[in-house]
């Protein structure tokens, strides 16, 4: 499982899936190189899942190419499944064996010798803090714990390119936090490829090299989280002051402020790098006399540019009463 | 060598869990043996069959019943599999689907080889007569039978998104063929209708089979049960490959 050097980790050309009249996916293209943690956002629905699906060998495309690991999904779709791990949305551990017997199956059906099983076992279960469970029944195992399990069986076999999707749904912030640790830790240690699909904003802003954002199965944006912020035209800082227009006044005629706007009290100016603006902001109003009561910064989070690109939050999509019965019937599943 | 492995294990999946459902032991013996132990020595004290007891006559019908639905229910599960994920991990696995049906029947058949064997140790302490050397060839027919209903099972299971067609299975298709199968009274003087529909039941032939290898005596001599037999099992199998191969996802 030697990967190839210089080769892309994932190549996606013209990729279409379609069920009846419904593109689910529709003509993807895009470019993953080895090494790098990549995000997939969109709401739900928006075809994350089934992108991923062809993508692992799941679903077969109806039109357009895909390599991973440079083998092509279709035609060489076991090399692509001997180059890939995998941690699915919903739980695909059986639940009647223990940790310990899971793996080796796992290890088992992704050939591998048995000593170097017992051994990669070993290691996977002590980077996900389950030591101490290994000879208990999965049925046993709260939310978090099988969460952590499945992402140790993703890695048991040394896959090149690991596909996660919505690792942390449902999971506590605690377990997110861990969760999140052991991605960045795999990706340093390992230099493995990572794709993963989430709808936490923060999530995304803070794992990915590069995130795309997906809607009606179409890549509307691709880029570091960072620019895709800095697209949307920078920082808000919004001051409080009893003077405002003057403030407004003065501000305004900087070259480096966009847009500024007055209401009561307050002004609201749209700046880049706005926290090294504030100093010489404030150096400004202090000359010119103005009292500045407070100061506060806001930067774009991906929530904004979520919002900028698809004309609605994240969130408003999340409570359609399908979802949130689906996110509640997950979340009783993987409590207790 | 890695695909042998890869069914081993598979194999023993089954055996595990198998083995941690006391429930399912009991109650997969439950029912055949309220069959045995009432009707049939119920209906012992006034029927004669042939030339033997009731019960002999029976224990053999009811032995197929036990391996009849220990591995339908063996093969159906893979909807189980499906509902829970598990299936899902399997199917992206870089492993045959063809291994994973043949570990899972091998696996299958083992089970309900063992559930056969624990009913047929209660036929003989309800005193039904069974010679210990007819023991062995019946648990090789048991475990080519097993093998068949496993994959009619799985290729059942491969048509179906979830558990609620099960009932469907259990009553359209499990319960007819085992009323049909002439495993709790002769086909021979049984009305025509009923007859032709037995013809056409690989039940029927089980029966007949495991009933020359356990009493000696049977409607049909053992070469054409056994013959129809091998047919169904490799035709079954195949259906079962084929199908399974199909799912995605």
């Amino acid at each position: 499982m030697q990967r190839t050097e210089g080769v892309n980790a994932i190549e996606v050309e013209g990729l279409t899936k379609r069920f009846g009249a419904l593109a689910a996916v529709d003509n993807v293209s895009l470019t993953i190189s080895n090494g790098e943690i990549f995000g997939l956002l969109g709401p739900n629905g928006a075809g994350k899942t089934t992108l991923i699906s062809m993508l692992v060998t799941m679903k077969r495309p109806t039109a357009g190419h895909a390599k991973v690991n440079g083998y092509d999904v279709q035609k060489q779709a076991d090399k692509v499944r001997e180059s890939i791990g995998i941690v699915f949305q919903d739980s695909s551990l059986d639940e009647e064996l223990t940790a310990y017997e899971n793996l080796e199956l796992h290890g088992a059906m992704y050939n591998m010798d048995r000593k170097e099983a017992e051994a990669r076992i070993k290691e996977v279960i002590k980077m996900v803090e389950l030591e101490d469970r290994l000879h208990h029944i999965v049925k046993t195992f709260s939310g978090g714990m099988r969460r952590r399990l499945e992402i140790a069986r993703g890695l048991l076999h040394c896959p090149d390119v690991l596909f996660l999707d919505e690792p942390t749904i449902g999971l506590d912030p605690q377990t997110r936090q861990h969760i999140w640790s052991y991605i960045k830790k795999m990706q340093k240690e390992r230099g493995i490829t990572i794709v993963i699909t989430t709808h936490y904003m923060d999530e995304a802003d803070l794992l990915c090299d590069r995130v795309a954002i997906i809607d009606h199965g179409k890549i509307i944006a691709l880029d570091k989280s960072s620019a895709l912020k800095d697209s949307l035209g920078g920082d808000i800082l919004s001051i409080e002051t009893p003077c405002s227009d003057k403030l407004k006044e003065a501000f305004g005629k900087l070259a480096w402020v966009g847009e500024a706007k007055c209401h009561d009290g307050s002004l609201t100016l749209r700046v880049t790098k706005g926290e090294q603006r504030i100093p010489v902001l404030m150096e400004i109003a202090r000359k010119k006399g103005i009292a500045v009561e407070s100061v506060s910064l806001h930067k774009p989070t991906l929530d904004d540019v979520f919002l900028h690109y698809t004309g609605k939050t994240i969130r408003e999509e999340e409570v359609s009463p399908n979802e949130s019965l689906r996110a509640r019937v997950a979340s009783r599943r993987r409590s207790g | 060598m890695s695909e042998l492995t890869a069914i081993y294990y598979i194999w023993r999946r089954e055996l595990i869990r198998f083995s941690r459902s006391k429930s399912r032991i009991i109650g997969s013996l439950a029912m055949p043996f309220f069959f045995l132990a009432i009707i049939g020595t119920g209906l012992g004290s006034v029927v004669t069959v042939a030339n033997g007891s009731y019960l002999d006559f029976m224990a053999p019908g009811i032995l197929a019943m036990v391996v009849l639905f220990g591995s339908i229910f063996s093969g159906v599960i893979v909807i189980m599999d499906r509902q829970f994920g598990f299936l899902k991990e399997t199917m992206v696995a870089p492993v045959r689907r063809t291994s994973i049906v043949i570990g899972k029947a091998l696996g299958g058949a083992t089970t309900a080889v063992i559930q056969g064997l624990l009913m047929l140790g209660i036929a003989m302490l309800l005193g039904a007569h069974i010679e210990m050397v007819d023991i062995l060839p019946a648990v090789a027919l048991m475990f080519m039978v097993s093998v068949m209903f496993v994959s009619l099972g799985i290729a059942i299971a491969s048509t179906m998104e979830d558990m609620q067609g099960f009932q469907l299975v259990m009553n359209f298709l499990v319960m007819p063929m085992f009323f049909l199968s002439g495993a709790l009274f002769p086909l021979t003087t049984a009305p025509d209708p009923i007859r032709w529909l037995s013809y056409i039941n690989p039940m029927t032939y089980v029966v007949e089979a495991l009933r020359y290898l356990l009493t000696g005596t049977s409607t049909m001599p053992i070469a054409v049960s056994g013959g129809i037999l091998g047919f169904s099992l490799v035709l079954s199998v195949l259906l079962a490959t084929w199908l399974f191969n199909r799912i995605e996802s």
